[in-house]
């Protein structure tokens, strides 16, 4: 086997919104759907200022846990009008925002995993991309036996990954940096 | 190349937590699914005092390793309908054509196996001939062009491939440092086929005279790496009396190697 080395990763530097942004990219369902909830949150920088210029990409599974992708094992799924994938910049005052389904549990190597979002953070003055995900409050028992949550020692770090909810959905607040620093993953 | 995991040698203090990382298929009950390489060595580090705005942009925490389950080796299937007619073709958004030197840009996207990655989408935005974003923070003084907007999209073929025709991007001025100036370049987006291949890079032009000041540029550790975000000038493309060319491959991470792969993918491998 031959492998050819990677593409290294740049910044999105300060003008992605000409390129990234999509009109439908908040909406990984249409608003009115059954069951539909925002996910939002702010972006802090390690000064805790609101980063107004970062990108936020969200992906996760169906309600069901499936995922409609020929490598899913299962099968891929279709469900119609459900996206999987959302995209916001953050705005003014760094908050984004995404309309979406809560996801299912999904088959991990330990058993399944909890019901998660991964969250991909681009932005000016990130070389690269930081991951996180979201986890969600009231799966308590679910979150207790998640084997990615439970990889992380610090009680107080894990937290940094379960949301908090909120009248119409759930906000999780990224921390770039900084004391309450978010669990950023090895991809 | 080896393709073991070894964040170790991050110079930017932000490498996994584990220095030797499990490989993502170990046996266990549940399910198994092939991970992705690990290409630490390729990226540039998030802390990279060169470019100023990285300060307070990067986590001070070591990253906590995430084994590769279905959420990570999935992503989104988009089709066409996320193109419109003229994306594909910067030259032709507006009523009249864009000033600048008109080129073509085009090459494969495949993983580190060799195996090209078919329909994925990749976008792209860039500044005009002067060096001039359609963007309103960017306000220094060169014309912007009524007939330049500055984004591409398309999706790659069955054989990895894409094309634009754009013009040549201008450089342009930035305050990182005195007298800054960025060597001219495309912004890349692309999906892959799976949420470890996700990419944003930049596309570099050849013999660039600015490279030497450029933090970019030189935040990728291995000279050889920076080499990878090179077009080169393909005269084979280049169309008489029309447009120049440019040729950039890009080469998204591949599957792990795991006992659980099966024979069929193995031989898939054709290069």
């Amino acid at each position: 086997m031959s492998t050819h080395p990677t593409t290294p990763s740049q910044t999105v530097g300060p003008y992605l919104h000409i390129g990234l942004p999509w009109p439908d990219g908040p909406f990984a369902v249409a608003e009115g759907t059954p069951g539909a909830l925002w996910l939002r949150g702010t972006v802090y920088d390690g000064a805790g200022a609101p980063v107004t210029d970062a990108l936020i990409e969200t992906w996760q599974a169906d309600p069901e846990g499936r995922f409609d992708h020929p490598d899913d094992p299962r099968g891929p799924r279709n469900l119609p009008g459900f996206r999987g994938l959302g995209r916001c910049p953050t705005d003014a005052s760094g908050s984004y925002g995404i309309l979406t389904l809560k996801p299912g549990p999904v088959p991990g190597p330990g058993g399944d995993q909890a019901p998660h979002v991964d969250i991909s953070v681009f932005g000016r003055g990130m070389l690269n991309r930081v991951v996180t995900r979201l986890y969600f409050p009231e799966e308590e028992a679910a979150n207790a036996a998640d084997p990615v949550l439970n990889s992380i020692g610090d009680p107080a770090a894990r937290a940094t990954l379960v949301a908090r909810r909120e009248e119409d959905g759930y906000r999780l607040d990224i921390r770039l940096q900084g004391a309450d620093e978010t669990v950023f993953f090895d991809i | 190349m080896s393709t073991t995991p070894d964040g170790a040698h991050r110079p930017d203090g932000a490498g996994p937590a584990h220095g030797s990382a499990p490989r993502t298929g170990t046996r266990a009950p549940g399910l198994h699914v092939p991970g992705y390489v690990r290409d630490h060595d390729t990226h540039p580090p998030l802390d990279y005092p060169g470019y100023g705005s990285t300060a307070l942009r990067h986590p001070k925490r070591p990253l906590t390793l995430l084994p590769h389950t279905l959420t990570e080796i999935t992503a989104p299937v988009l089709g066409g309908d996320r193109l419109g007619a003229h994306d594909h073709d910067l030259t032709r958004q507006h009523e009249g054509e864009p000033q600048g030197q008109r080129i073509i840009v085009h090459g494969q996207v495949r993983d580190s196996d060799g195996r090209p990655v078919p329909h994925t989408l990749v976008e792209i935005w860039q500044a005009n001939a002067a060096g001039r974003y359609r963007h309103t923070g960017d306000t220094w003084p060169a014309p912007l062009d009524p007939h330049f907007t500055g984004v591409g999209r398309v999706l790659t073929d069955a054989e990895g491939r894409y094309r634009f025709v754009t013009v040549r991007p201008g450089a342009y001025p930035w305050k990182n440092h005195r007298n800054a100036w960025r060597p001219a370049h495309i912004h890349f987006s692309l999906f892959g086929r799976a949420f470890t291949q996700r990419l944003v890079t930049q596309m570099y032009f050849p013999d660039d005279p600015l490279f030497f000041q450029d933090p970019m540029w030189q935040s990728v550790p291995d000279e050889r790496a920076r080499e990878r975000m090179l077009a080169r000038f393909d005269y084979d493309t280049t169309e008489p009396e029309w447009a120049l060319a440019y040729r950039w491959d890009i080469v998204l991470r591949g599957r792990e190697q795991t006992p659980f792969e099966s024979e069929e993918e193995v031989l898939e491998d054709d290069e």
